[in-house]
Formats: C-alpha cells, sequence, structure tokens
C-alpha cells in the first residue's frame, strides 16, 4: 500500500483538531456559565447555585484537561507535520501564537488551580476573582487563535519578500490589519455563541438526565432552565451571525459559498438545493430538492441576484464534505431553535417538562459539539487547496516525513482519542448518576476532610 | 561571546534564544518535578498516591505551559530551526505527546471515575509521566548528537532517556521531601538518595561524551584560558551534589527544618548543568549545522513579541507566585469545594 504522507498529515490534522475543538467549544463558555452560578450564589446566599457550581466545575475540570493536553498535541504538529507553514508566514503566525500563550494561556492554567482547589483556602473574593480570570483565559485564547485563522481565510496587512534562498515570506505592513482582518470578526463572534450553545445544551443535557432519574433538587432546576433559557437566547443571535458570516465569505472567498450551495453553473435567482448529492463527474447535482430563488434571497437580499457558480475558478475545495457538513450545523442549529424555544416556554408558563422532552434534551447533550465540528469542516475544507488563502498551498507546508511514521503517529492518535472520548462520555454520565442517586455522596466527598483541616491549620497560625 | 552578540545588531535573536532557553529551563524544573512525582508513584501505597498528586494538582497545567511557551519561541522565533527539529524528533515527539495526554487527563479521571476503577488511571498517570520523561531524554540525547543516525547514537539517546528520567525523580522527591510529612516524608529521602546516584551517572555521561562528539565543543571547553572561567561550573556541580548527599542521609531533621533545602540544591544543580550544555551549543541552534541568527524570524516581528513578552511576564511571574503562596505548606487532599 502506497502511504502518501501528505494525505495521511491533513488527516491526522483533521483529527487532531476534531478532538481538540470539542473542548474548547465547552469550556469557553462553560466558564462564564460557572461566574454567573457563582455570582447568583453570592447575591442570593442559595446554597443550590453552589452545588450547581461543584457539579459543573468537575465537567469543567475534566474538559480543560482534555482540552489542554489535546492543545499541546495541535502547537506541535506544526512543526513536525507543516514545517513550511510557519517558514512562510511565521513572522505573523508567530507573534499571534506567542501573545495566546503569554496572555491567555499561563493565565488560565494557573488560576484554574486556585478555581479547582482553593475554595477553602482562599477568601471568597479572590475565588470569584480567580473563575473570572479562568473564563477571561479561555475567551482570550479563542481570540487569538480565531485571529491566526481568520488570517488565514482572509489575509490581510502584510506582503511577501522573497529570502536570500528565494522563499517567499510574509512581512507585517499593517499589524492592526492582520489583527482585525475581514472576517475575524464575524468568526469570532461566530464561535463564542456556538461556544454558548455547546456548553448550554451540554448542561441541559446532564441536568434532564440528573432530574428524569428522580434528583429533582433546586440545583438541578436551576441549572436546567439556566442553560434552557440561555440556548434559546443565543440561537437567533447565531443564526443571524451566521447568516452574516456567510455574506462576508461570499465577498472573500466566492468559491467556498459555491460549495456550499454546491452551484455548479453561476446562477441569477439561484435556487436552494435542500438535498441533493452533488456529481463531480457531471458537475451537476443528482436528486436535488431544491426551492427556487431562496440562495439568491438569503445570500444577495435579492430574489434575482447573482451567485457564482463553482465552474468559474480555477481552484475549487471538495464539494460534497462541505455540502453536507453546511447543511447538518444548519440543520442542529434550527433543532436547537425549535427545543430551546420549548423548553422556555415550558418555563415561562411554569409547566412540568414532559419526559419526551427531558429526553430529548439529553439526546442532544453533545449536538453543539457536533454542529460546530461541522461547521469547522466547512470554513477549513472550504478554503481548501490553500493553506493561507491565495498565498500558501496546502500541499506547499508539508515537512520531509514519511507516509509510515504518519501512519503510525495517526494510528496513534486515533486510538487514543476514540478511548478517551469514550472515556469522557461515560465519566460525564457516571457524575451525573452519582450526583443524583440521593445519597448525596459524591466520589470527591471522600477527600474534603483534609482540605478542612488544612484550612484550619492556615487559620490557626 | 559578548562581542558577538551586539556586534551587527543581532541583539535581538540572541535575546530570543536566551528566554527560549530559560523557558526551557524553568520547565525542566517545574514539570521536572510533576513527573518525577507521577514516576514516583509507582512505589507508593494507594493512600500515599493520593497525597502525592495532590501536592502537585493545582500546579501541573501551568508548569506544562513553560513547554508550549519553550516551543512556541521556538516555533515563532526560529521557524527554519523549528521545522528542521521537530521533524529530525517526528516519533520521540509523538511518544512524548502520547505520554503528556495521558497523565493530563488522568489527573482527573482518577478522581472522578468509580472507585475499582481509580487504579487504572493510577497506573495511566505512572506510564504517562515516564514515557514523557524517557521521551524529553531521548530527544536531548539525539540534539546533543546533532541528530546523528546509527545505534551508537540510538544507544547513547537511550541513556540519557533514562538518565532524564532519573534526575526527574531526584527532583521530584525533593519536592516531596518539602510537601510531605511523616512516613512519606521518609521515603522521599530514600527515593532522593537513589536517584541522586542515577542522575550523577547521567551528568557525567553528558559531559564526556558531549566535547568527545564533537571538536568543536572540546575546544571551546578544554582551551586555555577559557578553561580556567569554566572550571567553576563543574566544581560547584560537584560539590553541591556531595552536600545533597550528605544532607539527604542526615534528613528528615527535627522540626522539618532545611525540608526545603534538598530542593534549592537540586535547582542549583540543574541551571549549572543547563548554563554548561548552552555553553556548548553557542551559538548554533541546531548542534554545528544552523546558527542561532540564521534561524531567526524577521526583527520588527521579534519586537513586537519581545514588547508584550516585557509587559506580561513580570504578571506572569507574579500570578505564579500568588499561587505557590495559596497552596504552600504540606500537601493535603484536594477538593474541590
Ligand atoms: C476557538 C477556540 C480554539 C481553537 C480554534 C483552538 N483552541 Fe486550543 N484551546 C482553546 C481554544 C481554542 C482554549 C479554550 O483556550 C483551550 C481549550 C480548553 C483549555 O483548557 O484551553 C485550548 C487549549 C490549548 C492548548 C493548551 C493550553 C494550556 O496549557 O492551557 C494549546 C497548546 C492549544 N490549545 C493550541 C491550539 C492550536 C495549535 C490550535 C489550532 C491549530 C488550537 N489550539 C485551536
Ligand atoms: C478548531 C476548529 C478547527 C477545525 C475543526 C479544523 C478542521 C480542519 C480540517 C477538517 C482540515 C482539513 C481540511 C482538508 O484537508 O480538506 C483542516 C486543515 C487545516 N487547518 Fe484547521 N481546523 C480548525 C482550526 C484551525 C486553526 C485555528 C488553525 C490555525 C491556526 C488551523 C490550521 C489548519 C491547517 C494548518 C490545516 C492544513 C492541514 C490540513 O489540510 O489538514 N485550523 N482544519
Ligand atoms: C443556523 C444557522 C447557521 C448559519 C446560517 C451558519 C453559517 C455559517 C457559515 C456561512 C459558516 C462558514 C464561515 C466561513 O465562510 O468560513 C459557518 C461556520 C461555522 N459555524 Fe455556523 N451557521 C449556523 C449555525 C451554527 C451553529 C448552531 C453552530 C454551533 C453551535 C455553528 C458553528 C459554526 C462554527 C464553529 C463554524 C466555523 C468557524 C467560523 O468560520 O466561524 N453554526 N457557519
Amino acid at each position: 500500500m502506497d502511504l502518501d504522507p501528505f494525505v495521511l498529515s491533513r488527516i491526522q490534522f483533521a483529527a487532531n483538531i476534531t478532538f481538540h475543538i470539542m473542548f474548547p467549544s465547552i469550556t469557553i463558555a462553560l466558564g462564564w456559565i460557572l461566574l454567573f452560578f457563582k455570582i447568583c450564589h453570592n447575591m442570593t446566599k442559595d446554597e443550590a447555585w453552589m452545588q450547581a457550581y461543584f457539579f459543573f466545575t468537575k465537567v469543567f475540570a475534566l474538559s480543560f484537561a482534555i482540552g489542554v493536553v489535546s492543545g499541546v498535541t495541535m502547537s506541535f504538529q506544526f512543526g513536525t507535520n507543516w514545517p513550511g507553514f510557519m517558514e512562510a508566514v511565521g513572522n505573523i503566525a508567530g507573534p499571534l501564537l506567542a501573545y495566546e500563550v503569554l496572555t491567555a494561556f499561563f493565565l488560565e492554567a494557573t488560576f484554574l488551580g486556585i478555581m479547582l482547589f482553593g475554595y477553602r483556602r482562599v477568601p471568597s473574593w479572590l475565588h470569584t476573582l480567580a473563575t473570572v480570570l479562568v473564563a477571561v483565559g479561555t475567551t482570550l485564547s479563542a481570540f487569538w487563535i480565531l485571529v491566526l485563522n481568520s488570517w488565514m481565510h482572509t489575509p490581510d496587512g502584510f506582503e511577501m519578500i522573497a529570502n536570500e534562498n528565494g522563499l517567499l515570506q510574509a512581512h507585517v505592513t499593517s499589524w492592526w490589519e492582520v489583527v482585525f482582518n475581514p472576517s475575524m470578526p464575524y468568526r469570532l463572534v461566530h464561535m463564542l455563541l456556538a461556544s454558548g450553545l455547546t456548553a448550554s445544551f451540554l448542561i441541559a443535557g446532564l441536568s434532564a438526565f440528573r432530574y428524569l432519574r428522580g434528583d429533582q433538587s433546586f440545583a438541578v432546576r436551576k441549572a436546567l432552565c439556566t442553560a434552557i433559557m440561555i440556548a434559546a437566547f443565543l440561537i437567533p443571535l447565531q443564526i443571524l451571525a451566521g447568516h452574516e458570516h456567510g455574506i462576508n465569505t461570499k465577498h472573500h472567498q466566492p468559491a467556498k459559498i459555491a460549495a456550499m450551495e454546491a452551484a455548479w453553473e453561476t446562477t441569477k435567482g439561484a435556487p436552494l438545493v435542500l438535498f441533493g448529492l452533488p456529481n463531480k463527474e457531471t458537475r451537476s447535482n443528482d436528486y436535488a430538492i431544491e426551492i427556487p430563488y431562496l440562495a439568491s434571497l438569503i445570500v444577495t437580499h435579492k430574489v434575482d441576484g447573482e451567485i457564482k457558480g463553482l465552474n468559474e475558478f480555477e481552484h475549487i475545495p471538495p464539494v460534497t464534505p462541505i455540502f453536507f457538513s453546511f447543511r447538518i450545523m444548519v440543520g442542529i442549529g434550527m433543532l436547537m431553535l425549535a427545543v430551546s424555544w420549548l423548553g422556555s416556554y415550558f418555563i415561562l408558563r411554569k409547566k412540568e417538562f414532559p419526559k419526551l422532552y427531558l429526553y430529548a434534551l439529553i439526546a442532544m447533550t453533545f449536538s453543539g459539539c457536533f454542529a460546530t465540528i461541522a461547521g469547522w469542516y466547512v470554513t477549513e475544507i472550504g478554503r481548501q487547496p490553500w493553506l493561507v488563502q491565495d498565498v500558501l498551498l496546502t500541499k506547499d507546508a508539508l515537512g520531509p516525513v514519511t507516509g509510515g511514521m504518519v501512519f503510525s503517529t495517526l494510528m496513534m492518535y486515533l486510538s487514543v482519542y476514540a478511548f478517551l472520548t469514550i472515556s469522557y462520555v461515560t465519566t460525564l454520565f457516571y457524575l451525573a448518576k452519582k450526583a443524583g442517586d440521593g445519597s448525596g455522596r459524591d466520589p470527591e466527598k471522600q477527600v474534603i476532610e483534609g482540605a478542612e483541616r488544612h484550612a484550619n491549620m492556615i487559620k490557626a497560625d | 561571546m559578548i562581542e558577538q552578540i551586539f556586534a551587527e545588531g543581532y541583539w535581538l535573536p540572541y535575546t530570543f534564544a536566551f528566554l527560549m532557553g530559560l523557558s526551557m529551563l524553568i520547565y525542566s524544573i517545574l514539570d521536572g518535578y510533576d513527573l518525577g512525582v507521577g514516576i514516583l508513584i509507582i512505589d507508593a501505597e494507594d493512600e500515599e498516591k493520593d497525597r502525592m498528586i495532590a501536592s502537585i494538582g493545582p500546579f501541573w497545567d501551568a508548569n506544562e505551559t513553560w513547554l508550549i511557551l519553550g516551543v512556541g519561541l521556538l516555533l515563532v522565533a526560529f521557524p527554519m530551526a523549528h521545522g528542521v527539529i521537530l521533524t529530525h524528533l517526528y516519533l520521540p515527539v509523538a511518544v512524548m505527546l502520547f505520554g503528556l495526554i495521558f497523565r493530563g487527563v488522568a489527573f482527573d479521571f482518577r478522581a472522578k471515575v468509580p472507585k475499582e476503577k481509580k487504579s487504572r488511571w493510577n497506573h495511566k498517570f505512572f506510564l504517562g509521566s515516564l514515557l514523557t520523561a524517557l521521551a524529553q531524554g531521548y530527544m536531548l540525547g539525539a540534539y546533543i548528537l546533532g541528530f546523528q543516525d546509527g545505534w551508537s547514537a540510538f544507544f547513547f539517546s537511550c541513556l540519557i532517556a533514562v538518565c532524564v528520567a532519573a534526575a526527574y525523580c531526584l527532583i521530584g522527591a525533593c519536592w516531596l521531601i518539602m510537601k510531605c510529612e511523616t512516613d512519606l516524608q521518609k521515603k522521599a529521602v530514600k527515593w532522593a538518595k537513589f536517584f541522586l546516584l542515577f542522575s550523577i551517572l547521567g551528568l557525567a555521561a553528558v559531559s564526556i561524551t558531549t566535547p568527545l562528539m564533537s571538536e568543536r565543543i572540546f575546544e571551546k571547553w578544554f582551551s586555555f584560558p577559557a578553561i580556567l572561567a569554566l572550571l567553576p561550573i563543574p566544581l560547584t556541580t560537584g560539590i553541591l551534589i556531595i552536600a545533597l548527599y550528605v544532607l539527604l542521609r542526615h534528613m528528615p531533621f527535627p522540626k522539618d527544618q532545611y525540608c526545603w533545602l534538598p530542593l534549592v540544591m537540586t535547582v542549583l544543580v540543574y541551571i549549572l548543568s543547563f548554563v554548561g550544555l548552552a555553553y556548548s551549543f553557542f551559538p548554533y541552534i541546531v548542534p554545528d549545522q544552523m546558527t542561532i541568527i540564521e534561524a531567526a524570524a524577521a526583527d520588527d516581528s521579534l519586537l513586537i513579541m519581545l514588547f508584550g513578552a516585557l509587559i506580561v511576564l513580570p504578571i506572569l511571574l507574579g500570578y505564579t507566585a500568588l499561587s505557590y503562596y495559596i497552596f504552600h505548606g504540606k500537601a493535603t487532599e484536594l477538593s474541590y469545594d
């Protein structure tokens, strides 16, 4: 068998980042929601908020740990598999990554220790502050990495200059334009909202699970209702943000939009393809179900607006995965809208949640992760064959690794990720079950006496 | 060397080489002790394991961030060397990442899974720590030899792998001497003595091999008068090691006096060894192949990073100190609430 290091490296990168992004998309917003629980407790002195805080802190800690270790893996990938990336655009990517490490990673990593283990050792305000700083840290880290990623899609503020060996390297002309490149605001907003939705549905799912198992305590109810209300508030914003994001993409990466819509010919008044099988050979869609004019209406706000077809471009990305990923993302978005609004109807009308509804929430526990991954597939595959749009081809960034080596590490990563995903999901539900079995015993409680002893010791001296 | 640094306005790349070396050194000290503790749990009772892991719980994540910073600085300040080094080390890097992944998640899983599964995660924690330490040592060995191929290079790297793991165990044991009481502390003293001997072997191997492998490095160390200026490095290291051994034989002292001293001495040994290594390789970033200047990124990019680093680093050191202050004293079990 011929092992192509290029294809394998791409699969490996895609697998790594797919695994990694599940956890940031949970932790970024979960940090803020934990802060919300903490503040509610500080203001109302209601213990239920604190119980919700402690339960989801465990979820947070676990997700955070997996996010960190998979992130470390990511940062090594650049050097081991894609050295051409840093050689060509290192002058831009470098400082952005450095700022991420300096301003975000150290902040979140250090204060996480205080947030997780410091509750009995520091004054309450410092503990709240640590929670704030962890949330700020994860959000800052998302900001920096999204600046870099957006720059790769819509590069700006640089010029290419050849070095002594004739290698073209990017040199910055304006940092302002690099950071606030055209797609950055859209991507940042869309991703932060995505994280809010991911965390909300995770909380809602786990709480519904506990609720169904008979733990209808105030802590569970509060978490459940908070999550549903947050989701109901965020989802319309997300749909709007996604829409604006798409319009922005039409200006900068029209081939990507054409691939999302599977539009082969340039047409005025293009239909929206609800479903179909894009066919590369015939350059058309098989079994297409279409709604006339709708695509033009959405993207250009005119019934007879023009959408450029794939046939016009020299480089086109793979159409089928983009087409389906986009529909998965939008589909989940619509489902989220239905479920969260139904839930807020129950809450506002003070109705009991029907059993079926709770089951639906459990089924959607990880829906945010799926939508996020699908969204990233649209974005990233839509940029191919470019690594940095119109600047660097993905294949030119590949390093001198052999197919056999990449194959062995790829197999290693895939099995580790499969194992960890299974462990993660089962552990989350185990924690929910344990917390909800009514005995009040929680796996963490057994060690609490030690911390109390220490706190007393500190007070004593 | 000093003139070279200031000649022709090349101070920026050298500053970054210094910063990168510094973060690697800090990494090897900080993550060194928590990796060491991770390896040592194999020799501890279940209840002791909990306390040992509790002693590093609040710190490990920030410790590991120094690795990201070190590799990050290599990546961002020396983009040309970064690819060369990491593609040469492709497999050991993968092994290290495998270890780091299991170690990092085992921290959390072991406290959250059903009781009967806990010991399995403890075991993964041990294996992850050991693999990480060995892989890092192997990489150091390969780097010292300038990525030569062949069996003798392989065996040399394996030897360094074992010695680095031992050095991590040493500093881990010293950390435990400071953070633990009673029986566990006595155990830690025993471990420290054992791994000190191992580490001496490693230091000797590196000190003898490095000059022999490269004529350039031999010249740097053994030419006159450089040798006189350099002599204090091995001399102080030797004295520190002997003093540490003597100290350990008498520990623990009444009222737990000087429980921090072995850790401080070990850190000093780390620093001296690092200075020796750095001296040998300067001005190369890939030994005998690529110099710091050849590998550096554009000046304006380096400047903007330096600017950020100068603002952020003091703040960072401040809150790191805060966290060590909050969790100072003997380790107790950790809990979230
Ligand atoms: C939109 C958000 C986002 C995206 C697209 C990425 N990350 Fe990430 N990353 C985070 C958001 C994040 C985070 C929220 O800050 C994490 C996740 C969980 C955590 O603990 O921090 C994190 C952790 C994290 C860490 C460990 C940090 C620590 O020790 O605290 C590293 C080294 C990276 N990431 C590196 C990367 C690289 C090289 C990426 C892309 C190629 C990447 N991340 C994509
Ligand atoms: C977090 C969400 C992300 C996801 C889910 C994601 C997903 C993907 C996928 C699926 C590919 C493969 C496309 C293909 O080969 O057809 C890819 C490519 C790539 N992406 Fe991303 N990406 C993400 C973020 C980022 C970020 C933040 C960066 C850089 C800072 C980045 C850099 C790259 C690079 C270098 C490649 C080229 C390697 C390759 O083709 O596989 N990605 N990404
Ligand atoms: C329902 C309406 C939605 C629309 C119209 C929409 C639109 C889009 C578009 C056009 C892109 C591609 C951006 C590009 O050109 O690079 C995108 C990417 C993405 N989408 Fe959505 N989206 C929707 C819902 C969602 C939901 C519910 C989530 C997650 C919870 C989500 C998460 C993402 C992510 C993470 C990306 C990749 C990052 C980015 O480029 O911003 N989207 N979305």
